[in-house]
């Protein structure tokens, strides 16, 4: 036997292949691009998997405006300097409405601000494949995912209609209007991510390392101040040392206290925490099984 | 350090305490968070029930939901484990196939107080089946037979008899409580008379050899990167053997040969490529090479035939049916193709072989597949990459089967004809790289699905052969589609539906054809020059606007759009199945549809089946 890969190398072998089974095999692909550290490495992976050229699919942003200003600074950045195609797309009737999580509770303001969004911007480019990041290890519901995620003409997952896929031979046949999610980091954990960001030295918003931000301290949770944050009585902004494990809305991403850094330093963080990224998630913690309801309506 | 990756899959009846040893190998590996352990703690009644932490399956199994398989990863220094956990309800041959088929190795639990039954010579038969050398029974429960030795013993030694049978299979046994924790990660003061090592030092050492790889160089072409000019690199992942920079290399199916200038990658100097990895090869001189074409070893490429064996896992809820229509993905090819004979259905409980005129969901047979262009492939046992596919209802777009192919079949003449049908002629005109050939493709797909006679007329292929002589001066170009139109003509007259694209770009010469062919069909594939101009697919427009295309339509020759075409179909508003559709439409509303052959062929399938019934008992 000649050679012998690495996990994480085995990893990109898969990913990328997935992604050049979607350029070729759909008419209109699109990658969904969120700006973190998923992103990020899928961002890597289509550099590689169409290298000379650009990848033949534009990047898609579903910008709810409350998105970090790291964040969107990180994006017209990195997109600028790899030359990739990005479509930025903005809720205009909710945000008209006045849309945020503190009137309207986070389930609807995701509801609205984000999957409708994602489903507008998706039918408005026709697009019949569109390319995530979601992973199986963020959250039990996704555990059962499969690579390619079957939607019906209202962008909808049907969990009892979806397709087996042994090997890597993956069905991507759609008829008019039906749909297909593609998830080529399926089999990536967080740690895989951040390993992989270490070996290929890929830049990452500066929101994950740690730095003193202001916060406000409630319970475990470590919620980024604000002025339109509403306070709680007698409630003040503190320094914390922290950094963001995953990274979302502003009001609906909370932090953590850590001292890392540097992409080593989170690496062996990770090997060390004793908690799921998922918990500093503020959305998630809602309803049980509420990641299972967002699909069903149409989010990733 | 480097970590390796292993992929193994579970199975298990239900409740032989699966759930409970993933969760005791997640949990006492630390690859459980505490906010999961503390939701599993709120609904476990006393303690922590570890088979919670895996179950998000059983309380869909009872919404009725089918999950094939569900992921679970976790690592230790050393490796990277990815498990494909499979329920042990009525479906899981169909499960168990998907989770073993990218599996190294197979967990088959037995629970110590019941021993071996039936469904754990089923699990580890499929196991086998799908190419997994590496089984591990894993006798759980020990903790409620007093961890007693004899009962350890007599099961293993009533799994020998089976174990002889899966050839070329490695076995080991393990003893272990999941409940308890015994021999999972940790070894057990409680089975001293053991002297294996446990569960988890077992997984992170066993060698995995590619067993269902050969060393011949395979390469799938799955994607064609073009980069302006001439450039051209053949994407795809090795599914076997290794390759490097000189290396000469077969291209399949035209068997031309060539060498391989460069491996092409980003920030990397790769000299030398290797399966698994997905790589994009330059190579020497110009080539036709597209998706579905594969780079072999010119030494020992692999089997070309468009009549093969093959082994289906049968997984659509509907029967499969002789005579069919299915559409065959097998590495980056796609293909129609029918199941033309049925060999046998696979009993599994006895590991016996029985005639059988259809196959069920969950049931396992051996069929003579023909299929419409050949494949370039291997026997299943000796590469998995290109010996296994997938069958899929063209009709429903449903995943029906996974077959794994065993070799070539003897030619037999085809038993039925296709119904009669009124013939027509679709035309399919526009752009270079408006979408012609691969709307057409579909189409033709579909149409041939539904039982039609179908032919495609492309007009790169016809200037090939047919053409051969003329160039692009305007009247050489009206020969060719007066050509083409008198072909398609005498065709559409024997009752086929002829698919033509080419660019066709003069008005006149079309609606000459329009006059003189009896059903004619213009559609009319539209897409702005810039948007063809940026797709580009066969690099022309760069050509052309560098001036090395003289006459070339749409930067130096005109193309006139048609005025009345029945059909318009705007491929950069449009997708694919939108444009697909339209066409589909359009026939079915004026053209009379053949019988479909799913009415007629029923009778005709039973008596072919029939007859293989036959044949066997003889
Ligand atoms: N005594 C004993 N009981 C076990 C063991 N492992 C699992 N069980 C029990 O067997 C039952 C079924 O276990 P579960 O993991 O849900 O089985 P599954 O259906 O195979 O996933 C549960 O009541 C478990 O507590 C074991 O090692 N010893």
């Amino acid at each position: 036997m000649i050679g012998h890969l690495s996990h994480l190398k085995r990893l990109e072998a898969e990913s990328i292949h997935i992604m050049r089974e979607v350029a070729a095999e759909f008419s209109r692909p699109v990658m969904l691009y969120s700006i973190g550290k998923d992103s990020s490495v899928m961002l890597r992976l289509a550099q590689k998997a169409f290298y000379p050229a650009k990848p033949p699919f534009p990047l898609l942003h579903i910008d709810t405006t409350y998105k970090f200003r790291e964040m969107t600074d990180f994006r017209d950045r990195i997109c600028a300097e790899l030359g990739f195609k990005l479509i930025v797309h903005k809720p205009r009737e909710a945000k008209e409405q006045g849309v945020n999580p503190f009137r309207f509770g986070t389930q609807k303001c995701c509801a609205l601000l984000k999957t409708k969004s994602l489903l507008d911007a998706l039918a408005e480019g026709a697009f019949e494949a569109a390319i995530g990041g979601a992973r199986r290890d963020e959250e039990k519901s996704r555990a059962k995912e499969r690579v390619y995620s079957f939607r019906d003409v209202h962008g909808q997952w049907d969990p009892k209609n979806q397709r087996p896929e042994p090997w890597n031979l993956f069905n991507g046949r759609v008829d008019k209007g039906e749909s297909i999610r593609v998830f080529p980091l399926s089999n990536w954990t967080e740690l895989d991510i951040w390993e992989y960001i270490a070996l290929e030295k890929i830049p990452v918003v500066p929101l994950y390392f740690a730095q003193e931000r202001e916060m406000l301290v409630r319970g475990e949770h470590l919620i980024p101040f604000f002025a339109d944050v509403p306070l709680l009585p007698g409630e003040r902004p503190q320094p914390v040392l922290s950094r963001y494990r995953s990274l979302g809305c502003r009001f609906c991403t909370g932090a953590v206290r850590s001292t890392a850094t540097t992409v080593p330093e989170i690496v062996q963080e990770l090997k060390d925490v004793r908690w799921s990224e998922r918990q500093n998630r503020i959305i998630d913690l809602d309803q049980e099984g509420s990641m299972e309801l967002k699909k069903r309506e149409g989010y990733f | 350090m480097e970590t390796e990756l292993l992929r193994f899959t579970t199975a298990g009846s239900v409740d032989d305490g699966k759930s409970t040893l993933i969760g005791r190998l997640l949990h006492d590996s630390n690859a459980v968070y505490e906010d999961q352990l503390d939701s599993v703690r709120k609904v476990s009644r006393d303690g922590i029930d570890l088979a919670l932490l895996t179950d998000g399956l059983r309380a869909e199994r009872e919404q009725g939901i089918t999950i094939d398989v569900a992921y679970r990863y976790f690592s230790t220094p050393r490796r990277k484990f990815i498990i494909a956990d499979t329920p042990g309800h009525e479906e899981y041959t169909r499960n168990m196939a998907t989770g073993a088929s990218t599996a190294d190795l197979a967990l088959v639990l037995l629970d110590a107080r019941k021993g071996v039954l039936t469904q754990t010579r089923r699990h580890a038969c499929i196991a086998w089946l799908l190419g997994i050398r590496h089984i591990v029974f894993v006798i759980n429960k020990m903790d409620a037979v007093g961890y007693s030795q004899e009962v350890f013993d007599n099961i293993c030694g009533d799994l020998g008899s089976l174990s002889r049978r899966l050839e070329g299979c490695t076995f080991h046994y393990i003893p272990v409580s999941a409940l308890a924790g015994d021999n999972v990660v940790r070894s057990s003061s409680n089975m001293p008379w053991f002297r294996g090592c446990n569960l988890l030092e077992y997984l992170e050492t066993v060698q995995i050899e590619d067993t269902a790889s050969i060393p011949d160089f395979r390469l799938p072409v799955q994607y064609v990167i073009r980069n302006g000019g001439d450039f051209r690199a053949y994407a795809g992942q090795i599914a076997a053997g290794s390759v490097r920079e000189g290396d000469e290399v077969m291209i399949l199916p035209s068997r031309q040969i060539t060498r391989v200038r460069t491996i092409c990658a980003l920030d990397e100097n790769l000299k030398l490529a290797h399966a698994p990895m997905s790589v994009a090869l330059c190579l020497d001189g110009q080539f036709d090479v597209s998706r579905g074409c594969m780079l072999a070893s010119p030494l020992r490429p692999p089997e070309v035939a468009d009549h093969v064996r093959a082994t289906l896992i049968w997984m659509g809820e509907e029967p499969l049916r002789l005579r069919h229509p299915y559409l065959v993905k097998h590495t980056s090819q796609r293909v129609c193709a029918q199941v033309s004979q049925i060999d046998s259905v696979l009993d599994v409980d006895m590991l016996a072989e029985h005639p059988a005129a259809s196959l069920r969901m969950n049931e396992i047979g051996t069929v003579q597949l023909e299929t419409h262009l050949p494949l370039f492939f291997d026997a299943y046992k000796k590469s998995r990459g290109t010996g296994s596919f997938v069958l899929i209802d063209p009709i429903t777009n449903r995943t029906v089967a996974a077959g794994m192919l065993s070799g070539v079949a003897q030619t037999i003449p085809s038993a039925i004809d296709k119904p009669l049908q009124s013939g027509v002629t679709v035309w399919f005109t526009g752009l270079s790289s408006a979408g012609k050939s691969t709307i057409s493709q579909s189409v033709y797909e579909r149409l041939w699905a539904m039982g039609y006679k179908v032919e495609h007329l492309d007009g790169d292929v016809v200037r090939r052969h047919l053409s051969k002589d003329l160039g692009f001066t305007q009247e050489d170009r009206n020969e060719n589609v007066r050509r083409i139109g008198f072909v398609a003509d005498l065709l559409a007259k024997n009752g086929v539906v002829v698919l033509v694209s080419m660019i066709s770009p003069y008005r006149a010469i079309r609606d000459e054809l329009r006059s003189k062919i009896e059903s004619f069909i213009e559609v009319y594939v539209n897409a702005p020059l810039a948007v063809c101009e940026q797709r580009d697919v066969k690099g022309l427009y760069s050509k052309a606007r560098a001036g090395l295309l003289p006459r070339f339509t749409g930067v130096s020759d005109p193309y006139e759009p048609p005025l009345h075409s029945e059909i318009e179909c705007r491929t950069d508003r449009e997708t694919l199945a939108e444009s697909v559709a339209k066409v589909i439409e359009y026939l079915e509303a004026h053209f009379q549809a053949p019988s479909h052959p799913g009415i007629l062929g029923r009778e005709q399938a039973a008596d072919v089946a029939a007859v293989a019934a036959g044949e066997m008992e003889r």
